[in-house]
Parts: structure tokens; sequence; C-alpha cells
């Protein structure tokens, strides 16, 4: 008797499993979709539904930590993605390796929202400006806790030089941490000369004990416990930050740091280029832009969002930056095989230090 | 008086166990009730994450395939793995030896081997989607149904079968009716066990899911850089407040005649 | 003995498993060697199985094993009081302290172990208790310890759940006869019970092991990104640099480990001694 009970209620269960998961795996009925991926909490999940309501195009959405996770997800071939999003350097490698479609951004309705000046930042990884579209873009720097530091925050020097040992917070990401370090040393954050790498490797080497631990994102919130005294940070996040801990301040040191760009390219798997297109210009729109800003706080390359910040937001060095800041500044560069496998080498050393 | 102090100390090692065992889901509850999005900072005390919750549909969608994908693969596994057990009992020593072994790989497989093995294999024939987070589940799912299942067949009692089939009952009849019984309990654990590892596991997931795939695990690790969405630990309490529920139903409800030891089903 | 019907012995019922096994078990693991032992361009090489013995990743694995030992260690130290307890307070057989101990499974791991690191960390809650109390603060986060403690905590229950079950089936009997012959409660421990507990012992070693030395989201999470564990080692092979074959060969590297652990548990389940995980 019971055993019936038990077998009914799991054929039932089952039942049930099969419905639920074939109503919730179902893809499309009939319809188009396309297939992004993107950083981990880079859009507003609002936005994607908008869209779909918008053109009936159904998005299958996938993220990414870091723009090597992308790119080798990516290349498994393992899914075929339509749409990317990712960082300069790594549009350049795909760009270089045939990967991305062209896309005619002037033909792009609301494309005139997106300011000129970012199309020039991006002609560094895409010359002609025909495969990619402008997103989100900043700096890298230094988030400090008032209370913690003292004296001026305006170089990387206070990373290294001891004065906050166990009280500093590097990236976990191998081109980020580099950069710094090479900076620091007076290099350029491309350089491929092995001797110059091997100076910011032992720099970091010698860092590490000092290092409190190597976070992406965490850092914020990290910064934001008090535990820490000083990071290295993208200004978009040091914005949010100082919105949540007023102690928290936001700088770009003397010797220069990286400008980032951080834009959307169609793969050569898309074979529904229309569809693409409408997404990419559904991003540009005013409203729907405005939605992204606020949902991540980065520096929007729109300007018409710019336009509608308050005074305040408009001052903030972290999330709008002025001028002679990016005057230093540089944006990463595609380095060459010998040398990314130098990096790996070396970022895998240091890890395991 | 020696006594006294052996309980006295063992309910005490109890319950430091128990705070250990506790103090995170502790924090993981009052995190629920936290009003703001850090999870460092205290901004007060909020139900909204709870009601934000039902209206993510994000979260929800990820619910579903979660649940969808352990009842579906537990399910499966279960009745593979039954069927299993019951022929490799019934092979030669060799035999025997050789499905064992074969059983023990993926549960000692590090998951993150087992996940990668199954991507690369999985890659070369077909789309990764739901389905091919299936199998997987389904395959390291079967091991632990055997292994729950095999202890009851061998302790199973075959004279009422041999009396049954003597008294002319057929031999699937005599199975449903006298030998299932017995082996139930192995089987509803088996079943609940391929349940919880399905419903927890995320390396493997992680490997072998497609795009717009997502459960709770891969949704959350995702969230982990950026800052976990306090409806993750809204969501997370609630699962946790049901299945305390049920159990403390099956534990101290109707308390069943015969001899079915609690240690089996009503343990969880 | 047996005329009359007896069980007909079916091995074939077997036959889906056994299909299953070759596809989805076999064939991946086939994959993995495949790969191991290719280079990039797809020539032979053992250059990657041989990888482990590179000091960054011996250092990695030399790590994680003191992890999986320690972790190991510590979890068998904290079970069997435990079960004792459980056994004195006569708690097993109504099952309730049983539930209390898998009930906390039930919350995603990947959230528990974030809730350790807001523990943990410097301004986190303990550290917050400690002050209050007058002591000194811990400085755990990002550290071994760290690491360890989120480990065992994960691991606990499925070292515990395979003991306890084998206490439970010892017979009391025994335990009576053993002290109506003079024995005290250790020696009872010592010559009745623990000897009998010895399958849900190996049951929990090889529960505890393998995974506790190859879990790479605990040392993401709580050792900052400072730490390598082998598993991170392989992960970041194949989701950074993309080099799949080296990630294969480390991974069969790993797998040696796995076949140490098998030869314990076949010798226990031929000998019928096997107890049930659950």
């Amino acid at each position: 008797m019971k055993k019936r009970v038990w077998a009914a209620l799991l054929a039932g269960a089952i039942v049930c499993a099969s419905a639920l998961a074939g109503g919730c795996a179902k893809e499309t009925e009939s319809g188009e979709t396309l297939t992004v991926f993107n950083y981990g909490e880079y859009l507003d999940p609002e936005a994607i539904e908008m869209f779909t309501e918008e053109t009936g195009i159904k998005i299958l959405y996938e993220e990414a930590v870091t723009p090597e996770d992308l790119y080798t997800k990516y290349k498994s071939g393992a899914i075929e993605y339509d749409l990317l999003c990712t960082s300069d350097y790594m549009l350049e490698k795909l760009i270089q390796e045939g990967e991305l479609q062209e896309i005619d951004t002037s033909s792009f309705e609301h494309i005139g929202n997106v300011g000129e000046r970012y199309f020039e930042f991006s002609k560094s990884f895409d010359p002609e400006n025909k495969y990619t579209l402008p997103y989100f873009w900043g700096t890298v720097g230094i988030l400090y806790n008032k209370d913690k530091v003292k004296g001026e925050i305006d170089s990387w020097d206070v990373l290294f030089n001891g004065d906050y040992a166990g009280e500093v917070i590097m990236q976990n990401s191998m081109r980020d941490s580099y950069l710094v370090a090479l900076k620091y040393l007076g290099y350029s954050l491309n350089t491929t000369a092995p001797g110059e790498l091997k100076e910011a490797q032992d720099l970091l080497l010698a860092q590490k004990p000092d290092v409190q631990a190597y976070l992406v994102d965490e850092v914020r919130e990290e910064m934001v416990a008090e535990n820490a005294a000083v990071a290295v940070i993208y200004s978009g996040e040091a914005y949010l930050a100082h919105d949540y801990n007023e102690k928290l301040e936001y700088a770009v040191p003397k010797e220069g740091s990286n400008l980032w760009i951080d834009a959307w390219g169609v793969t050569k798997y898309c074979d529904n280029m229309d569809a693409a297109q409408k997404f990419l210009d559904f991003l540009c729109r005013e409203d729907v832009a405005q939605m992204n800003y606020e949902y991540i706080y980065y520096s929007t390359v729109n300007d018409a969002v710019v336009e509608n910040m308050s005074a305040e937001e408009k001052e903030n060095g972290a999330l709008i930056p002025p001028e002679e800041v990016l005057a230093d500044c540089e944006v990463l560069k595609q380095l060459d095989q010998e040398t990314t496998d130098l990096m790996n080498e070396y970022w895998k050393e240091l890890k395991a230090d | 008086m020696v006594e006294k102090i052996k309980d006295f100390v063992s309910r005490f090692y109890l319950a430091l166990v128990i705070v250990f065992l506790y103090a995170p889901i502790a924090v993981l509850v009052v995190l629920s009730f936290n009003d703001s999005r850090s999870r460092v900072v205290w901004g007060g005390f909020t139900l909204r994450w709870y009601q934000v919750l039902f209206s993510n549909h994000q979260i929800m969608d990820a619910l579903c395939t979660t649940i969808g994908l352990a009842l579906l693969s537990a399910g499966i596994a279960t009745l593979i793995g039954v069927l299993a057990a019951l022929g490799i009992q019934a092979m030669r020593q060799r035999g025997y030896q050789v499905m064992m072994t074969f059983t023990n790989i993926p549960m000692l497989n590090a998951d993150i081997v087992t996940g990668i093995a199954l991507m690369l294999w999985f890659v070369r024939f077909m789309p990764l989607g739901f389905a091919s987070v299936l199998l997987a589940h389904i395959t390291f799912n079967i091991p632990y149904v055997i292994l729950s299942v095999m202890p009851k067949i061998k302790q199973m009692n075959l004279s009422v079968y041999e009396a049954a089939r003597d008294l002319g009952a057929g031999a699937v009849y005599a199975f449903f009716k006298v030998l299932l019984p017995q082996l139930m309990s192995g089987i509803v654990s088996g079943f609940f066990m391929a349940f919880t590892m399905s419903m927890d596991d995320f390396v493997i997931t992680y490997f072998t899911k497609g795009a717009g795939v997502n459960t709770l695990s891969t949704m959350i690790y995702g969230e982990l850089k950026k800052g976990v969405k306090p409806e993750m630990y809204a969501l997370s309490t609630l699962i946790f407040a049901t299945v305390f529920a049920l159990l403390l139903a099956v534990n101290f409800l109707p308390k069943r005649k015969g001899k079915n030891p609690a240690g089996g089903p009503a343990a969880r | 003995m047996n005329e009359g019907k007896t069980m007909k012995k079916r091995p074939w019922l077997a036959t889906p498993y056994a299909v299953w096994v070759a596809g989805f078990t076999m064939i991946p693991l086939l994959v993995i060697f495949q790969y191991a032992l290719t280079s990039r361009e797809g020539a032979f090489t053992l250059a990657n199985v041989m990888a482990i013995f590179e000091p960054v990743h011996l250092k990695a694995l030399l790590f994680s094993l003191e992890i999986a030992v320690g972790c190991t260690i510590i979890c068998i130290l904290l079970s069997y009081p435990l079960v004792m307890a459980m056994r004195r307070l006569n708690m097993g057989r109504q099952g309730f302290t049983l539930f209390i101990l898998i009930l906390p499974m039930w919350m995603n791991f990947i959230l528990r172990i974030l809730a350790w690191q807001l523990i943990l960390s410097n301004n986190g809650i303990l550290n917050f208790i400690l002050q209050k109390a007058g002591l000194l603060p811990l400085s755990l986060a990002n550290t071994g310890t760290a690491i360890m403690i989120g480990v065992i905590y994960d691991y606990l229950p499925y070292m515990v759940l395979p003991i306890f079950n084998a206490v439970a089936e010892i017979d009391e009997d025994l335990v009576e006869a053993a002290r109506d012959l003079g024995a005290n409660s250790l020696t009872v421990f010592c010559k009745v019970i623990l000897p009998l507990s010895v399958p849900g012992l190996l049951s929990g070693i090889v529960m505890v092991f393998v995974p506790s030395m190859t879990s790479f989201v605990i040392a993401d999470v709580l050792g900052g990104g400072k730490l390598q564990l082998i598993g991170n080692v392989i992960e970041q092979e194949f989701t950074k640099s993309a080099n799949w074959n080296m990630g294969s060969g480390l991974s069969v590297s790993l797998m040696l480990f796995v076949l140490i652990s098998m030869a314990f548990t076949t010798k226990n389940e031929t000998e019928g001694k096997s107890s049930s995980i659950w």
C-alpha cells in the first residue's frame, strides 16, 4: 500500500519534472534567437526583456568573468555565440583571427547617441571601426580608504613600497596586474621586451607577501567592508564603492594607467545579421542606455545619457575621467603569442608562490 | 555522576557541531533581510527581497531548471541504477568486480575532471544545452543510487519470495510484491541522494551547460564577482525553510507501523 | 536446498547501465587521455602528463594534498566523538539528529562558503565577536587555514554519515557482552566499536579525500586568489589559458590518486562489508 503511494509519487514527480524542464528549457517555439555572450552583470535583464517584447527575438544570454574566460569558451566552439561583448585587446585578437563580421554602425538609428571620441579610442583595436560598437569605458586606478592612508595617493608606489603591507588588494587578472607594475616602472603596458616583463614579474613577486588578496569585482565589497587600505580597481566599480562607503576615493596615478573600452562585436557564426544589428542599435537608444547605466554605473559611451547626469555625477572623476588623466593612459593591445605565453607562465608562477 | 558528566559533554559537543554547521546558514538568513545590496553593510530590516524574488525572471528560470534537472536526473538515474544493482548482484565475481569498479569511477574522480571530460566528449557531437547537462547529471547520479541499493539487495530475504513463487506467483509479480518493498528504503534514499547531489552540483554543470541554461549554482557563481543579488539569499532561505518543514513533517508525523528503521528514508 | 523456484540470475538487467557507463564514463575518459597525450599541434607527447612535476604544479599539488589529508584527518577526529555522542544520547534511532546534520547541505554550497568568507574576513563576524569579548582578532581571511575550515565544513557530513551508519549497525549485544566482561568505555570503543566501524570509515575517507583535494571554488572564494590548489590550476588551463592538453595532462596525473583510492573500496566491496553511505 505504502509502496504504491511512493511509486505514484515518484511517477508523478517525473512527469512534473519533464513538464517543468520542457517548459523551462524549451528554446523557441518559432521565431529568431540571438545568443549573446557578455561579462557578468553587464546588461540590465529588463532591457533584454524589453528587446524581446518589442522585436519578438529571443535572447540566450551567457556570462563570463574575464576576457580570457570569454575567449576560451568562445573558441571551444561548444556554443555558437552570435554577439560578444568584451574588452579592447581581446577584440583585437578576435578581429585578427577573423572571428568577427563587419557591422555597419553608421546605419544604426540611434548611433548619434554614441560619442565620436569613443570610436577614436576604439581605433586602437578596430582601426577602421568596422567591427565593433563601443559600450562602456573607463580607467584603472587606485581605490583608497581616506581614513587608512597617509598623504597624497597619486602614484602606483603606494602599492609597492610596503607602507600598506597586508592592506593591498590587486586585480586577479593577468593583464591588469602586469600593467600596474609596468606603468610603475615607466614602461609601456603593451611592451614585449622580455627584460621589462621580467622586471615587472620580480616586482610583483616581491609584492606578493604584502598583498591581501587578488580579486576581480569583489574588490569593491572588500573595500566597502574596510578590509584593506588600497586596491587596484576599475573606475566604474570605484564610483559604486564610494556610494556605499564615503571614505573611499579614487585616483589615477601620475605614472599613467590604462584606458579600457568594452565593445560589442558580431561573430562569424551569426547568420541573422539583421537581428544582431537591431540588438546593437537597441543598446544605443537613450532609454536603454540609461537603464544599463543605472544598472552598472560605469562610464557610458552614450552622450545622451551623460547629458542627463546630475552635476555631482558629472564632476566625479571615476565616472567621467578628465582629459588630463587620459593623456597618460594607454589602451591595452593584444600581444604576440610568445609574449602571451611568457606572461601566462609568469602569472602561474606568481599565483603559485 | 560520571554518567551525568558524559551526558553533558555529549550534548555540549553536539551543540558545538551544530553551531559550526549552522553558522553560515544563519548569516545567509540574516542577509536575506538586509536592506542593502552590499553584503558587508547592514542597511536595516526588510522583506523586499522576498517580493522582488518572484518577479525576477532569471532567478525563477534558474530555479525551474535546477529542480527540473534534479527530479529528472534523479528519477532516471534511480531507474537505471536499481536495474543495474539487481543485475550486478546476479553476476559472477569477475563481472561484479568490474562493474563495481566502473561504478566507483565517477564518484572518486574529481568532479572537475568528470565535468571537463564530459564537455570534451559532448562538444564533438552535440551542442551544449539542457540535454547535455541532464546526461551529465544522470551519469554522476547513478553510482549513488547503486551504492544505496546494493546493501539492501544483499540483505534481501529470499525465502518469502520463494514462498510466493511456490504459491504460484509469476516472477515479476513476486518481485514487485515481495522484494521491491524490501528494497524500497534503499531506493528512496538513493533517489534523495541523487536529487541532493544534483541540486547542489556546480562544477559539472558549469562545464556541460549550454547558453541560456542556468542552474542556481551557476547563477550564484556568476554573481560572486560582482556581488550576489540579495534575492538569492531570500530564495535560499525559502528553499531551506521548505526542506526543513518537509523533513520535520516526515519525521514527526505519522509513526509508521512496521520495522522501517528511521535511519532510512525518514532521516531525510 | 534450492529446489523449487528461486530468484533467477538476471545479469542482463544491468545492460542499460553498462551502455551508459561505456558511453558517458569510459569514452569521456578516453577523450581526456587523448588530449593529455597529444600536444597542441596533435603530435604525441608525454609532456602534459609529466607537467605535474613542474615546480609550479608540484606546489599546487602538494598544497592540495596537505589540505586533503588535513581535512580528512580532522573530519575523522570530529566525527567519532560526534557519532559516540549521538549514540549515547540515543538520538540516531529517531533520525532527527541525522537530518539536522544533512539539512545544511540543502543550502547552496557556494552561498555557504560565501557566508564563511563573511565570517572569517578581517572585519567579519568572527572578529567582531572576538573583539566584543575583549580578545584579539584573528587574521584568517585569504589563508590556508580559511580554506581548510571551508573544506572541513563542506565535507564533514560525508564523513559523519557513513561512520554513523556503520556504528548504528553494531549489535548492542556485543557492547553489552564486552561490558559484562569488564571492559570500560575506552576499551569498548577501541576494541569493539572502532574496528566494526571501519567499513564506514573507509567510505567516509573516500568521499572526503578526493573532493577536498580537487575543490577549486572553496580555494577561489576563501583563498583570495593567493593560494592555488591543483583544481584551480586545472580549471585555469581550461578556462583561461585555453590549453586543454595541459589541463588534461594534469587531470590524468590526478586520476592516479583516484586509482589508489579505488584499491581500497573495491577490496571492501568484494568482501561484502560495504556499509551504505547514507
